[in-house]
């Protein structure tokens, strides 16, 4: 940036400056980001030393995609605006999107009940009191088609988090489209699928790691070709911070499954530009405002890189990542909930100044319950306050060249490599899983971070400091309606009565045969979903078939 | 005089897989010189009892944010009570409702914690609720 002249001279004054400000008292604070690295009270030209434009930021739309993914980021296109929800019945849900829509949603994010996560029907003894209490419940085709009724598939795009039983959904929405009459190659939208992350952080799996990795290579193999549009995996790194990582473990640990996935799709035979455009990403955004900036930068950089140099991608497509941003739920608080609207819009304008394609807001209410319909659209509209009168909106990668982001761009790219070298000499992310690598890093994070709050080494607003005594929480919360455990049930058996026997048997069997010789899972999937067999009956046959995978507990 | 050490199982019910809680509060009573057993995740409320009793514990904490809490906590209350181990504190944590807290505490179940709950204040609880107990 600076000839070498006019950097000596400045790190010169900046010696001089040092001294007086080691003479300065400070305040009794701890200076260090929220994943405790500590952090200098002043950034400047020796902080980026060596930066190379070209190779280290690029334009926006550019390699190594630094700066945006896109050529003219926001300024063509506002990131989607796209609110997770799903609770109750499918009828409860559809309703929820419809007024979402209406006001000025634009996309689809499903959220489904544990039920339908861990692949259990809405009448097996484990989704007992769980029915539609965190998400919706969807057992079977029948309840797909009602979630999306009135709602033109190839008008939307629609998010679904969903994992271990992600192949089976997909099939039912490619379904539901064919009945609404839309080509499946038109259907735009994502499936979680990130079974790696399940293992490590957010412990929703069925089958144990081989045979979740060859079904993912089905389904990216079969939406290469048939739904081309559809994101296949959005590796995610959110649950990762959820259970409690650093910035720089949610960072490298993501990445590090990503590129499991890419590994696992080039062994399968594929190349690598054909699936690698279509995986996407999920991040956090956490309270450390700069940090998480530098944390989506250093993201895309890393990424860009490896593709090309490591993994020989040769479409750029393949090179640039895409990803969707959440803001952190475990920075919300119990306490003074309003003061969560405050965390959330930081958050939010975080993921946003960082260059996200699309974007969650938590609402104030969800360390209590989900979110209300008042909740959700206060949620929405911070992020339309972001959007339409910040100003942040104008111009692209804004705080590019900011000497400190710039120095917490590299520090993460570097700490991020350091853990891929950690995991590689450990055998690789599946090794790392089983010898429980990652799940110790993220547990000691979390308890530290903890006991810093519990020390009141850090502040938290309403919880540590600035607390009510005696607060009377004054929201009215979401109640999911008790019944609908019942009416699912209710519908389950129509679904089991009405069905043809024939057609039911010969897709269960057909999906039996494939998971036995290799064959890609996603044609029969689909033919179980037209057949109306059940989530619990069609995951059943691959139980059998897979086995089920255990962890063994520690703290 | 060495105290008793308390014996505690944490618990994670139901079919949630939300374990920073229940991993962070087992360190912390651990920490607290407790002897803390954890189930790992996916329990039954059958499996969890089974557990407290064969480890003779004084107390269960179950985890559970995924909104079952209105069926898991009667659930292993009703169990405890039937095999006769209604004297285990029964308490726990996790995204509850104030309203369903209150229910459930009217019920006879020990205090529920929700987010940013301090552990030294699960600690203190413990320890002041099984020695006044016993």
């Amino acid at each position: 940036m600076f000839d070498k002249k006019t950097l000596e001279k400045i790190a010169k004054a900046k010696a001089e400056w040092d001294k007086k400000a080691a003479a300065c008292t400070e305040r009794d604070a701890l200076f260090e980001t929220v994943s405790g690295e500590p952090v200098a009270p002043l950034y400047g030209p020796a902080d980026v030393d060596g930066l190379d434009y070209d190779a280290d930021l690029g334009l926006p739309g550019e390699y190594p995609f630094t700066r945006g993914v896109q050529t003219n980021m926001y300024r063509g296109r506002l990131w989607t605006m796209r609110q997770f929800s799903g609770f109750g019945s499918a009828e409860d849900t559809n309703a929820r999107y419809k007024y979402l829509l209406s006001h000025g949603q634009t996309g689809l994010s499903v959220a489904f009940d544990m039920p339908t996560i861990m692949g259990r029907d809405s009448d097996h003894p484990y989704a007992q009191g769980e029915v539609g209490k965190c998400g919706v419940a969807i057992s079977s085709l029948a309840d797909m088609e009602v979630l999306f009724d009135g709602i033109p598939l190839d008008q939307v795009s629609t998010s679904m988090t969903i994992n271990a039983p992600a192949a089976l959904l997909l099939a039912y929405y490619v379904a539901v489209g064919e009945k609404q009459g839309v080509d499946s190659k038109v259907l735009r939208g994502t499936i979680q699928n990130d079974i790696l992350k399940e293992y490590i952080a957010q412990k929703s799996w069925i089958y144990p790691p081989e045979p979740s990795m060859r079904i993912i290579t089905d389904i990216m193999a079969y939406c290469a070709e048939h739904v081309p549009k559809w994101n296949t995996i959005s590796i995610s790194g959110y649950h990762i911070r959820e259970a409690g990582s650093t910035a720089a473990q949610e960072l490298a640990f993501t990445l590090a499954d990503g590129f499991a996935y890419v590994e696992a799709g080039i062994a399968a035979g594929m190349d690598v530009d054909t699936f690698a455009p279509r995986l996407s990403h999920f991040f956090n955004a956490h309270l450390d405002f700069f940090e998480e900036i530098a944390k989506y930068r250093a993201a895309r950089r890393i990424w860009a890189k490896r593709m090309k140099n490591k993994y020989g991608a040769k479409d750029p497509r393949s090179w640039l990542m895409r990803f969707h941003t959440q803001t952190a739920g475990c920075s919300l608080t119990a306490q003074q909930p309003e003061n969560n609207i405050v965390r959330t819009a930081l958050e939010g304008l975080a993921g946003v100044l960082g260059g996200t394609q699309s974007l969650h807001t938590n609402s104030m209410d969800e360390t209590m319950a989900l979110p209300s319909e008042k909740a959700v659209l206060i949620a929405l509209r911070t992020q339309q306050i972001i959007a339409y009168e910040s100003g942040v909106a104008n111009t692209i990668d804004p705080l590019a060249g900011s000497y400190y982001v710039e120095a917490l761009t590299n520090r993460l790219e570097e700490e991020a490599e350091a853990y891929f070298e950690k995991v590689e000499a450990l055998g690789g992310v599946l090794k790392a899983i089983e010898k429980g690598f990652f799940q110790k890093e993220i547990a000691d994070a979390a308890y530290d971070y903890q006991r810093k709050i519990e020390r009141r080494e850090r502040v938290q607003v309403g919880v540590n400091e600035f607390k009510i005594d005696d607060e009377k929480v004054e929201i009215d919360l979401l109640k999911v309606d008790p019944a609908v455990e019942a009416h699912q049930k209710k519908r389950l058996a129509k679904v089991r009565a009405e069905r043809s026997e024939a057609e039911w048997k010969k897709a269960l069997a057909g999906l039996q045969q494939a998971a036995a010789d290799g064959t890609n899972l996603m044609p029969h999937l689909l033919a179980c979903a037209r057949a109306y067999a059940t989530l619990g009956e069609t995951l059943d046959v691959l139980r059998e078939e897979f086995g089920e995978y255990k962890e063994p507990p520690m703290f | 005089m060495a105290e008793k050490r308390i014996r505690v199982l944490v618990a994670k019910p139901g079919l949630d897989g939300h374990d920073r809680g229940a991993k962070v509060v087992a360190r912390a009573l651990r920490d607290a010189g407790m002897e803390v057993i954890y189930t790992g995740l996916h329990q039954t409320p059958e499996a969890i009892v089974e557990a407290a009793l064969q480890e003779d514990v004084d107390v269960v904490g179950l985890s559970i944010l995924s909104g079952a809490h209105m069926t898991m906590f009667p659930r292993v209350q009703e169990l405890l009570r039937e095999k006769g181990a209604e004297h285990v504190l029964l308490t726990g944590g996790g995204i509850l409702p104030e309203d369903d807290i209150a229910a459930l505490q009217k019920a006879g179940i020990g205090r529920l914690f929700t987010p940013g709950a301090p552990t030294e204040e699960i600690v203190r609880y413990i320890r002041e609720t099984v020695v006044s107990e016993n």
